[in-house]
Formats: structure tokens, C-alpha cells, sequence
């Protein structure tokens, strides 16, 4: 499935450190005439030019110099080696590939970044990124703002040093983006979440290692989007699906997670606080917030030591809304089939404390597997503050997963109404019985003009 | 020669008139005829337009034609009649504006070149329409000693904002160390700079001239169109001396023919507070127009920051929109610990005043091309959000 380039050794040696044109007129954008063997060829069967780069002395020229420069169609093949930026570089032209030699070996650093805020800034259709590192952006490493068709591919985000609120809050950022495919790639030390799809249409994370963040995979106010083969651990939170206030767009919806491993996330969480996921305490596996339409199965959780799983509304972070249209309640949600191994046994955080008390005040072990915070949109619960059966929470062959619902319920926009029914009323149950349903498979996604 | 538009202009522009023809002998209308596109080329080296532009021999008016491609030296399209003392060429008009985008304490030359016989459609709450082959020049520089305007200055980047047949594009030139010329940069410098600030006291830093790219992060337009900004009503209407005393932009500009469509008494137009003039408007008034020209070019509902939700358009009325209890989105580090971009009366509280205050990378607001921090305009802002009525509820 995923596309290789074949890099003989023999084209690494022979280059200078410049910029090179292998064979094509850049200008023209035409293809490169040598590109018909593409087996023997570092840059492969492609429409345009083949631009290719080689650490150098002035780097920051050299490297943002190709990205302007590039016509659409055109690939920009970084060699092996480092290359190091003070400034944040950014790409502005459709259709171009920026492609290294290996995520370790072609490594874009930007250690003492002073200027940009991001380390890659991308407001251009049809990107695709592969084989590269980014490492130690003073902001996010690499941002798309409103592409369509992008691929991140066999790319690693890292902040190299400590676990700190300096390091940049996301690492593969496509916000505003439709048709998105993020697959095989890490992400380290995102000081708030690893893999952050905003406010975007259809979208596949898939295969991707993200560990050492604040949030290992966030799908935000997103429409179509299929999360699987991932491997999410040692973060402060797994994966969250997030659908918060104030946006331009105001909701999301769609979503399935599965087949991942969501393994002890039990990471302090070293987001500057203020921001939605610094609320997000140590020992997070999975949490639907404000979410609709959200089918998790096939997962393995394990160990993580607050709250393994959880559906929540907004309200329960405390924080004011000021958003006229937005939802801030979840619903029609579906956990089948997923794994679940330990955790909840040492809640960590606010929520924890929270959870802590209720575990204590039911003689539980530990906080169980499943946790829904029971706080319904006002307008569609029934007497007993229940979801109808097709937009319930439901729960559904998850290998004797055990279950808490929290009884929280607030429908105020005010953190201060809502705060005190979180810490002193809360109204707690561990039957599962409403939420003992299923519902309609979710489709799978389908990209339009990135193949799969 | 047919078609020449008016030659009136502004005091400065007036007075140049009179030095180019002294010094030159002859910048009348005949060297128009010079232009490659002009007609009445006087070799026949149609096919090389781009080379004739960009060496343009005969005469001395500007030399830009919007079909040809960036020339690699400023000097080569005869903007201005002295560049290095940032003097205009005939038919290229300084202005000002009301209130400007901070720059780490640049000072700022603008001017507009218009194609001859052209001009700008006025408009009372938009970007004025300017015909294909203007251009837009801005020089940055710093003065030697900001007490003192008039003490030289150290000339580091000539921005050009040229209207294309497809529209805007930016181009960048840098000055060189002897300061007699600048040159195309696409992918951005550092400079050296120093100056004596205000307080006395001598300021260094290391100028990050922008991409060109990076033009589009600030002039850009719903559908990805890049777009002047200061060339609206508001920001322009103000006087302008250039030497012989002041006068209204809007109305000489209409004077000179660069304008059509403005009312014909300026106070008719909007007109935008100087942030920075406490005689020109109220604390919000003036807190309103900061914001407008220094953030609302990425924070608007279709600006690169439209994924944040705050919207910090002069025209924006909702206090959430406008940050009031608004909580921070993919913010990060950008919230300093704090969970509204505004609390009324707060400003230590409000992310709003954090983002302003920090030098960082990831946090300081605007985000591109600002090293330092505008003491005055925080105050201003701090000021602004102390008077606000009101608070946010402290955050779980």
C-alpha cells in the first residue's frame, strides 16, 4: 500500500552540496526526461520536475528558496543529511512532494528556531510529505491551512529534549484540510497533540506511532475521519475525538477508531495550561468530547491508569462557552469489540480526583473500563435523562468491560454553574444496562483524489 | 503625447516635479514613450521586454511593466528619483496611513505608482480597486535615533506589491550595505540593525526580511487572493504633508487623478483613530484600530487565523468573537496558562495581552516578523481590557 522510492547509494555520493535539477527544465514544469525508469530512479514516475536538495551552508536559502521556486507537479528531494533553519519555512505552490531518504536520515532541524511559528507552513493543495524528520520546532513542525489532498508519509515530528510546555504544541497539524492521509509516520514531544486533524473533511490516520506527547492523536471538529493501526502510548491522552466551541467549524461528526493500541498513557501532562488538552489528566486512554457519531472497536486499551475510555460534554472541563451554535454534548457513540487490560487504578488530575471520589463512594476497585459522564443535550434525553436508543451511547461486546456513568448533569454555558455539580453533585451509577445497544456500522472513508 | 493623465500631486510630489526637471532636463510626458508598453518604442526590441524594462535606458520614468518578469535590481524600475534618500519619481505618490502594522520599530516610506492615465475606485469599507500595473512600494528602515527623523537612516528592505493581470503578487529587494541599490531576495535575510530608541538608549537586533511567501500571510483575501490593505478609505484618510504643508490623502489624491468615487469633503469617508493619538479617539476607538491593522489582516472569518475563531475585524460587534471569555483553540503554549483570550478587567488573565508581551516563537502575536515588543500599543491594550465591564468564570 504505501508508495516506495528506491535510493541508490550511488546517487548520494555523487552530489555537491547545492541545489541540483536532475534532468527536467524547472522551469516549464515539464517532466524529467530521465524518469522513465523509475526503479533506478530517486525521484520516481512524476509529473513535474525533480528538485533536489543537499545540506548545505545557508540551508534556510537554499531549502525555502526550492519551495518557492517549485512549480506544481515538481518533486523536492532532500538527500540525507541535516539541515538546520533559524526560520520557519513554508510552501505555497499546488501539487508539490517534498520526499526525503528516510525519517532518520533526512532530518530538517530547526533547534534554535527564532522566527515563525511553525517549522513547515503549507497553504497549498495536493502536498505530500515523506521520509522525513522535523525536529525541535519552536512551534507546531509542520502546518497545512486549508489543502486539499494532502499526505504525510513515513514522516517523523520530534521535539528532541525534555518533556516541556516550550516545545511546539503540535506535530502534524492539517487544520481546515479535506482529504487527508496521515500513515506510518511518529510523532514525539508535542506539547499538546501529536497528530492534530482540525476542523477538516475526510481523513485516514493510520499506522502512525505517537508516544511522549500531551495528546497522541486529536480529531477536532472533523467531519469523516477512520483512525486505525495506530499505536498510541505513553502520552498524557491516547486518542481524543473533539468537538469544541468558538470555530469556524462548529462541529464534527463521523469518526471511527479502530484496531489501535491505546497503551499506558500515563504521561505528565506538560501542556501550558489554558489550552483544552492541558485539562486532559495523566492516565488518558480514549475520550470522545462533544463528539457525534463516533464508532470505537477493535482497539486494545490497556493501562492507562485515570480512565481508559470516556464520553464526556464539554461542561465537564469547566470552561465557559460562548458559542451560540455549538453542541457541547455527546451522543450516538458505539464501543464494540474493543480489548480492555487494567488502568483506572490510579486516577491522576482534577477529573481523577473526581473520579477517585466516585470510585470510593461506590467501593469500586478502580475506575472502570468505560466511562460516560451522562450529560446529555437537554433536548433530546427522555425522563430519566437518557439518550433514545439511536443517538445513545452504546455499548456492545467489549470482553467484559465494566462501566461507570458518572450521573453529571449541567446544560449551563458557565463554568461556574457547572463546577460545583462536578465536584459535590454528581449523581454516579455502574449499570450499563441503558447503554446496552448498537448501532449502524459507520462507512468506511473514502478520499477523493488520494488513493488509499 | 495623448493620454497623459494629470500631473498634479501632492506638495512632495509637486516639488520633485520641479527637481527631476531641473536636474534631468527632461521628465515631461515624451519619455513615457520609453516604456515598452507605452507604444512608440524607439528600438524595436518588442521580445525582450522583461530585458528592457529591467535596463531601461532612454529617460527617466518609471520602468514597470506588470507582463515582465521581477527584475533582479529595485533601482531598474526608476521608482523613486533618488532611492537611496527614498525620494519619488514622478507619478509615484508617498503616503500615509492612520495607523500602521508595527514592524520592530521600522520606519515605513510608502508610495503608489499607478499605470499613466489610471486610477483607483474609492470604496468606503474596502480595499480601493487599483488597476492591473500598480504597484505598492514600502521601505523599511530605521532611523539612526528615532528622536531625531531627520538624522539618517539605515535603508533594509523595499517591499513591491504589484498588480499583475492575475493579480497581486509581492516582491522583496534588500538593500545592500552601501545602501546604493537593493535586490530581488524570494527566500527572505537577516540584517543587522541598530538604532538609539526613544528611551536613549542604543537597540540592536537581527531584521528577519520575509519570504515571499510570507507576503501572502498578511495580504491575503477569501479565495486565497493576496490583496493590498492600507489602501482603504479609512487608513488614508488623514493629511499628509510632503513638504508644502498638509493636505487630505483622499483628496489629493482625487486631485492628482489617482482616485475616482470619494465623497468630495473627506469627513464624509471613514476615517480610522491613530492608535497611538489619544486626540484622535477613545481608548476603544483607538484599541479597535490597532488591533484592526495589526491583526485582523490573519483575524477575520476568512483570514489564515479563521481557525482560531477570533475575529478581530474593525467591524466585528460580538464580544466573544472578539475574544471576551473566548476559550483559546490549538493556541499551545500561545495561552501562557491563561483560559480566555480576554477577562474583562484582567489583563493579566487575558491570553490577549500574553501574546503581545512575548517574544517567543510559538507564542508572540502578530506572529510573523514581529522580534520586539511595542511597549506602547500593550499599554494601550492593557488599558483597553481594564476598563472592560464584566468577568469570565475562573476555569476548572
Amino acid at each position: 500500500m504505501r508508495r516506495s522510492f528506491a535510493f541508490p547509494l550511488a546517487f548520494a555520493l555523487v552530489l555537491s552540496p547545492s541545489v541540483l535539477a536532475c534532468g527536467g527544465d524547472d522551469d516549464d514544469g515539464n517532466t524529467d526526461d530521465g524518469n522513465t525508469d523509475d526503479g533506478g530512479n530517486p525521484c520516481g514516475e512524476i509529473d513535474g520536475a525533480c528538485i533536489e536538495l543537499s545540506p548545505s551552508d545557508d540551508d534556510q536559502t537554499a531549502v525555502q528558496t526550492a519551495l518557492i521556486d517549485a512549480q506544481p507537479g515538481d518533486v523536492i528531494l532532500m538527500h540525507a543529511g541535516t539541515y538546520v533553519f533559524d526560520t520557519g519555512l513554508s510552501l505555497d505552490v499546488d501539487g508539490v512532494s517534498l520526499v526525503g531518504e528516510g525519517d532518520d536520515q533526512t532530518i530538517l532541524s530547526f533547534l534554535g528556531q527564532t522566527d515563525g511559528a511553525e517549522g513547515l507552513l503549507v497553504t497549498a493543495d495536493d502536498f505530500t510529505m515523506e521520509d522525513i524528520g522535523v525536529e525541535d520546532t519552536a512551534g507546531d513542525a509542520v502546518k497545512v491551512e486549508g489543502g486539499a489532498r494532502i499526505v504525510f508519509r513515513g514522516v517523523r515530528t520530534e521535539w528532541t529534549g525534555d518533556q516541556t510546555d516550550a516545545n511546539g504544541a503540535y506535530g502534524l497539524y492539517p487544520v481546515q484540510c479535506s482529504d487527508v492521509l496521515i500513515e506510518d509516520s511518529i510523532v514525539r514531544g508535542a506539547s499538546d497533540a501529536g497528530i492534530y486533524v482540525g476542523q477538516s473533511e475526510r481523513a485516514v490516520v493510520r499506522g502512525n506511532t505517537v508516544e511522549g506527547n500531551v495528546a497522541g492523536i486529536e480529531i477536532e471538529n472533523t467531519f469523516d475521519a477512520d483512525v486505525y493501526d495506530n499505536t498510541a502510548t505513553n502520552n498524557t491522552g491516547g486518542i481524543l475525538v473533539f468537538n469544541l466551541p468558538g470555530l469556524d467549524v462548529p462541529d464534527g461528526g463521523r469518526t471511527r477508531v479502530y484496531n489501535n493500541m491505546i497503551i499506558e498513557n500515563n504521561g505528565e501532562n506538560f501542556a501550558t495550561p489554558g489550552s483544552t488538552v492541558s485539562q486532559v489528566p495523566p492516565g488518558t486512554g480514549f475520550v470522545a468530547l462533544a463528539a457525534h457519531d463516533v464508532e470505537i472497536f477493535d482497539n486494545t486499551i490497556s493501562g492507562n491508569v485515570t480512565s481508559q475510555a470516556s464520553v464526556i460534554s464539554f461542561q465537564l472541563t469547566a470552561t465557559d462557552i460562548t458559542d451560540d451554535i455549538y453542541v457541547p454534548y455527546s451522543d450516538t457513540i458505539w464501543f464494540h469489540d474493543n480489548t480492555f487490560d487494567g488502568g483506572g487504578d490510579d486516577p491522576q488530575g482534577l477529573l481523577g480526583a473526581v473520579l477517585a471520589g466516585v470510585v470510593d463512594l461506590l467501593s469500586l476497585d478502580a475506575v472502570p473500563d468505560i466511562v460516560v459522564d451522562g450529560n446529555f443535550d437537554p433536548a433530546l434525553v427522555d425522563v430519566d435523562g437518557f439518550l433514545p436508543p439511536e443517538l445513545n451511547i452504546c455499548l456492545s461486546n467489549n470482553d467484559g468491560a465494566d462501566f461507570l456513568d458518572l450521573g453529571f448533569v449541567c446544560d449551563s454555558d458557565l463554568a461556574s454553574d457547572c463546577l460545583p455539580i462536578i465536584t459535590g453533585g454528581l449523581a454516579p451509577a455502574t449499570d450499563d444496562k441503558p447503554y446496552l445497544c448498537e448501532h449502524d456500522p459507520l462507512p468506511e472513508v473514502v478520499l477523493d483524489g488520494v488513493p488509499l | 503625447m495623448s493620454g497623459a493623465r494629470p500631473r498634479r500631486g501632492p506638495p512632495l510630489h509637486r516639488s520633485l516635479i520641479i527637481l527631476c526637471g531641473a536636474l534631468a532636463g527632461a521628465c515631461g510626458d515624451d519619455l513615457i514613450a520609453a516604456a515598452p508598453d507605452a507604444g512608440g518604442t524607439p528600438d524595436a526590441a518588442v521580445d525582450a521586454a522583461s530585458a528592457d524594462v529591467c535596463n531601461p535606458s532612454a529617460g527617466t520614468d518609471v520602468s514597470f511593466d506588470p507582463a515582465a518578469e521581477p527584475c533582479q535590481l529595485l533601482s531598474s524600475y526608476r521608482f523613486f528619483a533618488d532611492g537611496p534618500g527614498q525620494l519619488p519619481n514622478q507619478g509615484v505618490v508617498p503616503y500615509d496611513l492612520n495607523s500602521a502594522l508595527f514592524s520592530d520599530y521600522a520606519t515605513k516610506h510608502r508610495f503608489i505608482w499607478l499605470p499613466p492615465g489610471e486610477a483607483m475606485t474609492y470604496s468606503e469599507s474596502d480595499v480601493f480597486d487599483m488597476p492591473v500595473g500598480s504597484v505598492i512600494v514600502k521601505t523599511f528602515s530605521y532611523l539612526h535615533d528615532l528622536r531625531d527623523p531627520q538624522g539618517g537612516e539605515q535603508l533594509v528592505e523595499t517591499r513591491l506589491l504589484v498588480h499583475l493581470a492575475d493579480g497581486w503578487k509581492g516582491r522583496i529587494y534588500v538593500w545592500n550595505q552601501e545602501q546604493t541599490d537593493a535586490e530581488l531576495r524570494v527566500a527572505g535575510a537577516r540584517v543587522p540593525v541598530e538604532w538609539v530608541h526613544t528611551d536613549g538608549e542604543t537597540r540592536q537586533l537581527n531584521y528577519l526580511v520575509p519570504n515571499s511567501n510570507q507576503c501572502k500571510e498578511c495580504h491575503i483575501a477569501a479565495g486565497d487572493v493576496v490583496r493590498p490593505i492600507g489602501i482603504q478609505a479609512r487608513h488614508l484618510n488623514r493629511d499628509f504633508d510632503g513638504g508644502g504643508g498638509p493636505e487630505n490623502q483622499l483628496t489629493a489624491l482625487t486631485e492628482m487623478g489617482y482616485l475616482t468615487g470619494a465623497p468630495a469633503d473627506p469627513a464624509d469617508a471613514p476615517r480610522a483613530p491613530v492608535w497611538d493619538d489619544p486626540d484622535s479617539g477613545t481608548v476603544d476607538a483607538r484599541s479597535r484600530a490597532w488591533l484592526d491593522i495589526n491583526c485582523s489582516h490573519c483575524h477575520n472569518p476568512v483570514g489564515p487565523a479563521r481557525t482560531s475563531g477570533l475575529d478581530l475585524s474593525i467591524g466585528q460587534t460580538d464580544p466573544g468573537k472578539l475574544g471576551v471569555c473566548k476559550t483559546p483553540i490549538a493556541a499551545g503554549p500561545g495561552t501562557g496558562g491563561r483560559s480566555y483570550d480576554i477577562v474583562p478587567g484582567q489583563p493579566d488573565d487575558s491570553i490577549l495581552t500574553f501574546r503581545i508581551e512575548s517574544v517567543e516563537p510559538e507564542v508572540r502575536m502578530p506572529e510573523l516578523l514581529r522580534q520586539l515588543v511595542q511597549d506602547e500599543s500593550v499599554a494601550l491594550m492593557r488599558d483597553w481590557i481594564t476598563a472592560m465591564k464584566g468577568g469570565c468564570s475562573p476555569s476548572g
